[in-house]
């Protein structure tokens, strides 16, 4: 947790090398992203922004999009049930997945970002305040389905939040950036 | 009056002074209205008398010369002019933008121009400057356009879809899955206005070249042959011009990292506004 403007987002979008670092370096399982091709740095090293973009068509559309690239198309492939078990964790029907995405709520949007990213078991999560926009019922779903996620395997997650609660419920080691 | 096969009617001084007036339909029409392009519109008159005045006179004396070199020279001059106008009217630039338009211009309108002439129209020798230079200034004339409207299109669509672009990128997405919605996006706009000029070509317009072949008394399917290989000439330029163009700036705007590098586009400043 920073005060805003400290450069909480930077520290995510680096890490995910979207912006080159000035200095320092970043290894992963013993590899630099240069090894690991930057592409499958960032499949391991997933980045959430905090104010995610869906493109046109339906929410399903969207979450199959990214099974088209070079990177993902080795892994197994898209799975329904999960995606149905993650929305069900959430509250939420399967028609969810025939929304027009464009049309989403910020905290519909929020939910499709982090099932888009969840479904390729990153080794490591960047979420950029994740619940913002929720409500705190749905707060709970996200936190409980991500501590499961967490769990089922050698898994990270980085979490920004301005919610100190949030923090204490979640967190296992907190960083504070000074301004 | 007999047909001539010479050449058109010639235009005495008297008479060409006579048609500078019908720009006073304009002025008249701004002042009426209010425009405020009365000042624009006597400074394009001008520029556009001098210009082609002095063109006429370079022509004159160029055509008279049958020094390879020179000649050449002369074409890679007018392609600079070229390369360096296609940028000036996109709304942001990044270091290189310049070097891009040339390398773009110069490589598409040498290869189509040098392909009609040693090829499809053959003139003798090759560089015979009767045709090469009008032929050249048709290809850049229109390639030039393209480039402009494919660059400033691609830099554009970058800019407003930046995040979905970094979407694709944080998701997985090599900068070319990234980017390539982008890039055909700004490819496709840029040759628009070709196609559209073949669609419509005898139709609606009458190009300039062949009115002129006609009015200097060249059978009408005569002229139209030497349009057509013209227009075939200018729409692959344009699309080779275009081509190499936004790949370049593709290049140069993602990096080896797939990294989106919008941090080196610069909005251009000042710069004087357009009479166009």
């Amino acid at each position: 947790m920073a005060p805003s403007g400290a450069g909480k987002t930077l520290l995510l979008r680096t890490l995910a090398l979207l912006d080159p670092p000035q200095a320092g370096r970043f290894s992963l399982l013993g590899r630099a992203p240069a090894a690991w091709g930057l592409p499958r740095w960032r499949a391991m090293v997933a980045y959430l922004a905090q104010r995610p973009v869906a493109g046109g068509g339906t929410v399903e559309t969207n979450l199959r999009a990214p099974w088209r690239f070079q990177e993902r198309r080795r892994l197994a492939g898209w799975s329904h049930e999960r995606i149905t078990g993650w929305l069900a964790a959430l509250g939420r029907d399967p028609s969810f997945l025939s929304y027009d995405a464009e049309r989403l709520s910020g905290g519909e949007l929020q939910q499709l970002a982090l099932l888009r990213a969840l479904q390729f078991d990153p080794t490591v999560l960047l979420l950029d305040e994740p619940t913002a926009s929720l409500d705190g019922a749905t707060t709970a779903a996200v936190e409980a389905l991500l501590i499961a996620w967490l769990a089922a395997g050698p898994r990270a997650c980085v979490l920004i939040s301005h919610d100190g609660e949030q923090i204490e419920r979640f967190a296992t080691r907190t960083l504070e950036l000074p301004r | 009056m007999t047909p001539s096969t010479t050449g058109a009617l010639s235009i005495s001084d008297g008479r060409l002074a006579l048609s500078a007036l019908l720009i006073l339909v304009n002025v008249g029409l701004s002042a009426a209205l209010r425009l405020g392009l009365s000042r624009s519109l006597l400074l394009a008159s001008v520029r556009m008398v001098v210009q082609l005045l002095l063109v006429g006179f370079v022509l004159e004396w160029l055509f008279h010369q049958d020094q390879a070199p020179l000649i050449v020279l002369v074409g890679a001059a007018m392609a600079m002019i070229a390369g360096v106008s296609a940028v000036q009217r996109t709304q942001h630039r990044f270091a290189g933008i310049y070097l891009n338009s040339l390398l773009s211009v110069m490589a598409s309108s040498a290869l189509v121009t040098g392909l009609a002439v040693s090829g499809l129209i053959q003139p003798q020798p090759w560089y015979n400057p009767q045709y090469l230079i009008p032929l050249l200034g048709m290809v850049l004339g229109n390639t030039l356009n393209g480039l402009s409207l494919g660059l400033d299109r691609f830099m554009e669509g970058l800019r407003s879809g930046r995040d979905q672009v970094e979407t694709d990128l944080a998701l997985g997405a090599t900068r070319w899955e990234a980017c390539q919605a982008v890039v055909r996006d700004a490819i496709r706009v840029a040759m628009i206005p070709t196609i559209n000029s073949m669609m419509v070509m005898g139709l609606v317009s009458l190009p300039g070249m062949m009115t002129g072949q006609i009015l200097q008394g060249a059978p009408p399917a005569a002229a139209v042959r030497y349009q057509i290989v013209i227009l075939f000439m200018i729409a692959s330029a344009t699309a080779l011009g275009v081509f190499a163009v936004v790949g370049l700036a593709y290049g140069r705007l993602t990096s080896a990292d797939h990294q989106l590098r919008l941090d080196r586009l610069v909005r251009r400043h000042g710069g004087k506004r357009s009479v166009r």
